[in-house]
């Protein structure tokens, strides 16, 4: 499978990393070249084999849902890049 | 007082014990050999403040008998571990300016135990590399050269920082991580000791994510007992990391200097490539007579499904890193960029802040999870990984110990010489890359060097949460092949 210049454009959006047309080209060899390289994986026999979910088996332990931190706003919101009393501001989402 | 960078943390400790010197001395030997070594660009932020104030403290500890394992060794710290108040960038654009209020558990497991930090060391942005190349601050050089050369070399990667640091004697020890090789890679590319653990040996909380089911960190070291010595302070259970293990964390050292009499080291024959240099084939056959000659009977095994692992790893690892790295949105912390709506503050603060290689890998990833493309890819990619875990597992219940193999496919190339192709840079992790998708453990140890005079590693891999035995047969490799450090030229 290989993709095509609209497909590089689509996967871009969906990933929300913004493309120039520039980019294309270059994007579009480089993700054929690893595509092609994963090709390979087609020629395993995988009839009746289970996915890998967890690497070591184990069982996953429990915790009493309880609150355990909180209070802590200031530092929170202290690494971002826009707030305003305690809230993340980002540009006008519903009109 | 500048021979104290060259001690192992055993001898340092030692030497703290017989009070031959104090952990301020010892951290300040060090801090003036990362200033005389800031060419390598091995540190991305030097903490000579707090360093200082932590070696104080550790010498008051050991005035009072009180100092813990690693009271007083000065260590450096892979910028992918989280770190109270101090700058954490996993190398990228888009982490900024990031402060963490938080502490990573394994980085607070090394303070428990009396360990002073010198500073943040350098890597592939998000650990995504095989050279460090990819680092927003820069490559790191390699201390190693070739014989009458000048080139600067790669120190591998990602865990570039650690392993240049290490081998240049800027620490006695780092933190690393390994998601694909990133910490074997580096440390046969310098000459030092770098072992990954079983998955869920050490906590991931508190380290920038990557591929969550293959990322696991560890030491980066001089010697095989140095590395054992950190294992044991970074390894156990962590109640914030579910998917670490609740199993008692053994006294690594103790396996070190260990009869390997009697044990069946696998030589796996899918890892004799067509076209693998004569040296590392020759370095390999040492190293199994090397085990052989202390007691160990070598015996070929077989892991078919071993060239299927880099492709299946090209699939799990970016599908793993898109959904990690979907966080990076520009809201909550880091770089933030065109903020005329929220779509376009996403799509340019992640075009911004990302590097090439972890757009390259997130769009790869996105597209591997998207619609119609899952089955084929990220399905087909988790059950050849149940069957390369599945030949470790037969080669193990034959009573096979461990498997010897070559750590690397070569040993370090110049800066800038690899990379047009991106597969081409992938292939690096041939060898390493089998273990992270079967979650094993790892080690690589330095055993020779090339006719350039560079340094070449080799690996074992064991059984699941079976460190032991390769702290125990690597360091038999070491014994035979001796300790390596580099011509100072910097």
């Amino acid at each position: 499978m290989s993709v095509d210049a609209t497909t590089v454009r689509r996967i871009a959006h969906l990933a929300r990393i913004a493309v120039s047309d520039a980019e294309v080209p270059h994007l579009q060899g480089e993700l054929n070249a690893i595509l092609a390289f994963v090709e390979q994986l087609s020629e395993v026999n995988v009839e009746g084999v289970e996915p890998m979910t967890s690497v070591m088996p184990m069982e996953m332990k429990k915790r009493p849902d309880v609150v355990n931190d909180g209070e802590i706003a200031e530092i929170v919101v202290r690494n971002a890049p826009d707030t305003a009393e305690h809230f993340f501001v980002v540009p006008k989402v519903i009109e | 007082m500048t021979d104290l960078t060259s001690l192992t943390i055993a001898e340092a400790r030692a030497g703290l014990a017989s009070k031959s010197f104090t952990a301020s001395e010892l951290t300040d030997a060090h801090l003036a050999a990362i200033e005389a070594a800031r060419v390598l660009n091995a540190y991305v932020l030097e903490t000579p403040d707090r360093a200082r104030e932590m070696a104080r403290a550790a010498d008051e500890k050991i005035a009072k008998g009180e100092g813990g394992p690693l009271a007083g060794i000065p260590l450096g710290i892979k910028d992918l571990f989280a770190t109270r108040d101090i700058r954490t960038t996993a190398c990228s654009k888009i982490l900024g300016n990031f402060i963490p209020p938080y502490e990573s558990t394994v980085t607070t497991q090394l303070w428990r135990d009396g360990a002073v930090l010198l500073g943040k060391l350098n890597n592939d942005e998000f650990a995504m590399g095989s050279s460090n190349e990819t680092s927003c601050f820069g490559p790191v050089t390699n201390p190693w050269r070739r014989d009458g050369s000048n080139t600067t070399l790669v120190p591998g990667g990602s865990s570039g920082g650690s392993a240049s640091a290490v081998a240049a004697q800027l620490c006695m020890g780092a933190t690393a991580t390994d998601t694909g090789g990133s910490i074997r890679q580096p440390a046969a590319f310098t000459a030092t000791v770098g072992i990954k653990p079983t998955y869920g040996r050490c906590s991931r909380w508190g380290i920038v994510a990557f591929a969550s089911s293959l990322d696991q960190a560890g030491p980066i070291a001089r010697s095989v007992r140095d590395a054992a010595i950190l294992m044991r302070s970074m390894a156990g259970h962590d109640p914030k990391d579910t998917t670490s293990v609740d199993i008692a964390v053994p006294d690594y050292e103790a396996s070190i200097g260990k009869s390997v009499k009697g044990m069946k080291i696998g030589i796996p024959k899918e890892y004799r490539l067509d076209g693998m240099p004569a040296e590392i084939e020759k370095l390999w056959s040492e190293g199994a007579d090397w085990l052989k000659a202390a007691g160990a009977e070598l015996v070929e095994v077989s892991l078919p499904h071993t060239k299927y692992a880099l492709p299946a790893y090209y699939i799990v690892a970016p599908a793993e890193a898109s959904s990690n790295l979907a966080r990076y949105d520009g809201v909550r912390y880091g770089l933030r960029e065109g903020a005329k709506n929220i779509i376009e503050m996403y799509e340019d603060t992640r075009a911004e802040g990302f590097g090439a290689e972890v757009r390259r890998r997130v769009l790869i990833g996105t597209y591997v999870l998207s619609a119609g493309y899952y089955d084929a890819y990220y399905l087909r990619a988790q059950k050849v990984r149940t069957l390369i875990k599945k030949d470790f597992e037969d080669c193990f219940a034959k009573g096979v110990n461990a498997i010897l193999t070559p750590a690397t496919p070569s040993a370090a190339f110049g800066i800038g010489e690899k990379g047009a192709d991106p597969v081409e840079m992938y292939l690096n992790d041939i060898f390493t890359v089998t273990v992270n998708m079967a979650g094993l453990p790892g080690i690589a140890v330095p055993a020779g060097k090339d006719s350039q005079g560079l340094p070449l590693g080799l690996q074992l891999i064991g059984r699941a949460f079976d460190e032991e035995t390769l702290f125990s047969l690597g360091d038999v490799i070491e014994q035979a092949a001796g300790r390596f450090t580099p011509a100072k030229w910097w």
